[in-house]
């Protein structure tokens, strides 16, 4: 026991998010049975697997988005540089500032280009001042590659934007509350291919100043974007390694299955 | 294989034309356009329906508006008002309606006689029935208000009494006027000559709307000023009390109550409430707000509270509808960036749900406005002939009526000259409630946001 826990904070070292036998219950539905993954800082780590596989759910564990479901149980341990955030002391909304999160549907608020990008930071008081704001906008706008194209625009609503400018103004929003961790959920789901190109280019920048997590349906690209592959099946973790063994030398028949077409 | 599939295709029959419609298609056809028959005819009934209701009422309603008045000059002698000649107030007010009943009708008589208008046999005292009952009263109020006017001669224009108004409107007749103890033909006869000498007009009559209540018997001064203020202060507490605690309830059990047994029933509960007839209101408000709380019978604060208990479960169906209207993608997105619930309610949902909101609220405000079984209960219903003292003097307590109670007060009246006043009451509840529902329209163009 104690052995493990040393082994644990070595871990952390290395690893942003450590989880362990994580386990959930929707109700009576048991939708993810004993999750250990490692999230490396710094890299991109791709879920995939057939829908109804957990991987979403999964994903919404790591900032305790399944909270707001009241029929969620989640057991096991979630660890964030080796603090667990299921820990009883931990606030979701603080533990969210450093987990940021996109959604498969772009869900701008109906508010400014600009006030999009300034709520995370007003509300948790980043700030100090307009021109500090301002440059925060500016910095998540140019980091989620939209600055050109809303720059002379700011004040008109975000909802006004194409679905692909939409899906980077959320992620302009998302990094603009300087997250470690950025959690996609199927974030391309809905662009056309451009503005999904546009995207997968985006996540691979952000790679340099945060770990990114992604859950997709598309495995060329969680191959294109990852350099980690989770392969979930009925909410089992299949395998966990790196994305170019994933794809050309699965170790497990089911993960050669999904990847040759003939699963999911 | 190959069998099972093939047996599972229907047969290709012989070929048929698409110009051509088949008897199913026939079928279908027809009762599609039957159907499309039954839609129209039920909206051709309603808009029919209303039309005539709309028609009636305005037909009836609409004379409210305009009165017969009588103009002559009336001069304000000294020694019948104010025989020391102190200008005392308290032996000003010692002249009673009586005495400036007998100036009037002297003074008219005295007119016509200048005029040189033949009286046709009618005696002073029914020449001096022509005036209102009323018109005595507002000139005697109007001589205690200003005692200088003792001693001049002023030009005064004072209604006619609702017989000859009426006449003018053709709710009397000489037929009429004949089975009438109130009225004469020899009056009527005398009132034609009155109208073609300018005496008597029938203008517009802003009295109906400002001035109070009247008694049975001068239905022509009769008015709906207590009415539209008693129903303007209900309307205003009714807005601030259940608004509040409305949105407040509605937030809460929508966005923060855990969902167990207790909270449905509640949920039950409250779509329980909005099905109770609204006299189970009123007689709660009666043992609750005046025999056990001790409040003023009808007083506008106890009216209020009773349709705010009313009104308050549409609010909260209405306010819990337009919340769950929000998509989820948006409180997502505020918890996502780290919001917390309530700063995720109120940036996000709440600015999101407000049209909804505020037309729901609108629409439980207009049928409280229109609602007169509870405030029957309460004693709204009473005769009550001053005004509510202005809010901050505690004008919530004094005893008012509101307008529908006005409409069923009138409606119940034995004299025929309240019917045209009840529809006109209506006019004027109908105009509110336009109003109120334009208003709401008007917001929720303007709140409306897509997302």
């Amino acid at each position: 026991m104690n052995d493990m826990r040393v082994d644990q904070t070595m871990m952390t070292t290395d690893n942003k998010i450590t989880a362990r036998g994580v386990q959930v219950h929707y109700g009576t539905n048991h939708a993810l049975k004993d999750v250990d993954v490692d999230i490396r800082d710094k890299m991109v780590t791709a879920f995939i697997g057939p829908s109804g596989c957990g991987k979403s759910t999964f994903l919404r564990c790591l900032n305790r988005m399944n909270d707001t479901v009241a029929s969620a149980r989640v057991t096991g341990k979630i660890l964030l540089e080796g603090e667990d955030i299921y820990d009883p002391k931990v606030d979701p909304v603080q533990l969210r500032a450093k987990v940021g999160m996109v959604f498969q549907k772009p869900n701008p608020f109906p508010k400014s280009i600009y006030d999009n990008v300034a709520y995370g930071p007003r509300i948790h008081g980043m700030a100090g001042n307009k021109a500090e704001l301002d440059e925060i906008v500016e910095t998540s706008l140019r980091g989620a590659a939209l600055w050109n194209e809303v720059k002379d625009r700011l004040t008109e609503p975000g909802t006004g934007l194409s679905g692909g400018q939409q899906q980077r103004l959320c992620i302009a929003r998302a990094v603009a509350t300087s997250p470690e961790v950025l959690l996609m959920d199927e974030p391309c789901s809905a662009l056309d291919p451009i503005a999904t190109a546009q995207v997968e280019e985006l996540i691979d920048d952000l790679r340099s100043r945060f770990s990114v997590v992604i859950v997709t349906h598309s495995m060329q690209q969680a191959a294109r974007v990852s350099q980690k592959t989770a392969f979930f099946h009925l909410g089992n973790l299949v395998e966990f390694n790196d994305t170019d063994k994933i794809f050309t030398s699965p170790q497990d028949p089911r993960t050669e299955s999904y990847i040759s077409g003939r699963i999911g | 294989m190959t069998d099972a599939i093939a047996t599972g295709i229907p047969a290709a029959g012989p070929r048929r034309s698409i110009l051509i419609e088949d008897a199913l298609t026939r079928k279908r056809n027809r009762s599609e356009r039957r159907f499309k028959m039954y839609g129209l005819g039920a909206i051709t009934i309603s808009l029919l329906v209303l039309f005539v209701m709309l028609f009636t009422i305005f037909r009836d309603g609409y004379t409210a508006f305009f009165q017969a008045s009588l103009t002559f000059p009336v001069t304000l002698d000294a020694e019948a008002l104010d025989e020391n000649g102190n200008r005392d107030p308290a032996e000003l007010a010692g002249v009673t309606t009586i005495g400036y009943g007998n100036l009037l009708r002297a003074a008219l008589i005295q007119h016509l006689n200048a005029e040189g208008i033949d009286l046709g046999g009618v005696s002073e005292a029914d020449v001096g029935a022509l005036i209102s009952r009323d018109g005595p009263a507002q000139l005697r109020d109007q001589v205690l208000a200003d005692p200088d006017l003792i001693g001049q001669t002023i030009e005064l224009q004072t209604l006619a009494t609702s017989r000859l108004d009426g006449y003018l409107k053709g709710r009397v007749t000489m037929e009429t006027a004949l089975l009438d103890s109130n009225i004469s033909p020899e009056q009527l006869q005398l009132a034609d000559r009155l109208s073609e000498a300018g005496i008597m007009t029938t203008a517009f009559n802003p009295g109906f709307l400002t001035l109070p209540d009247a008694s049975d018997q001068r239905p022509e001064a009769a008015g709906l000023g207590v009415a539209i203020i008693g129903s303007l202060y209900m309307m205003f507490l009714v807005l601030i009390m259940t608004l509040p605690i409305g949105v407040a309830a509605s937030i809460y059990l929508e966005e923060f109550a855990p969902k167990n047994w207790f909270t449905d029933i509640i949920e039950v509960n409250i779509s329980n409430l909005a099905a109770v007839p609204s006299i189970v209101f009123g007689i709660l408000g009666l043992a609750l707000f005046i025999n056990f709380a001790g409040m003023p019978a009808s007083s506008t604060l106890v009216g209020a509270l009773v349709l705010t208990l009313m009104t308050l479960p549409t609010i909260i169906i209405a306010t819990r509808a337009s919340l769950r209207a929000v998509p989820p993608s948006i409180r997502d997105a505020a918890l996502g960036v780290g919001a917390s619930k309530m700063q995720t309610v109120f940036h996000h949902v709440l600015p999101l749900a407000m049209p909804g909101i505020l037309t729901g609220t609108i629409l439980g405000l207009a049928t409280a406005l229109g609602e007169t079984a509870p405030l029957l209960l309460i004693g709204m219903v009473a005769f009550v002939n001053s005004y509510p003292a202005p809010p901050l003097d505690g004008g919530f307590l004094d005893p008012a009526t509101a307008l529908p109670v006005q409409v069923y007060s009138w409606a119940s009246r034995s004299d025929p000259a309240f019917l045209e006043r009840s529809s006109g009451a209506i006019i004027v509840l109908l105009a509110f409630l336009v109003v109120m529902n334009a208003v709401a329209i008007i917001l929720r163009r303007r709140f409306e946001r897509r997302w």
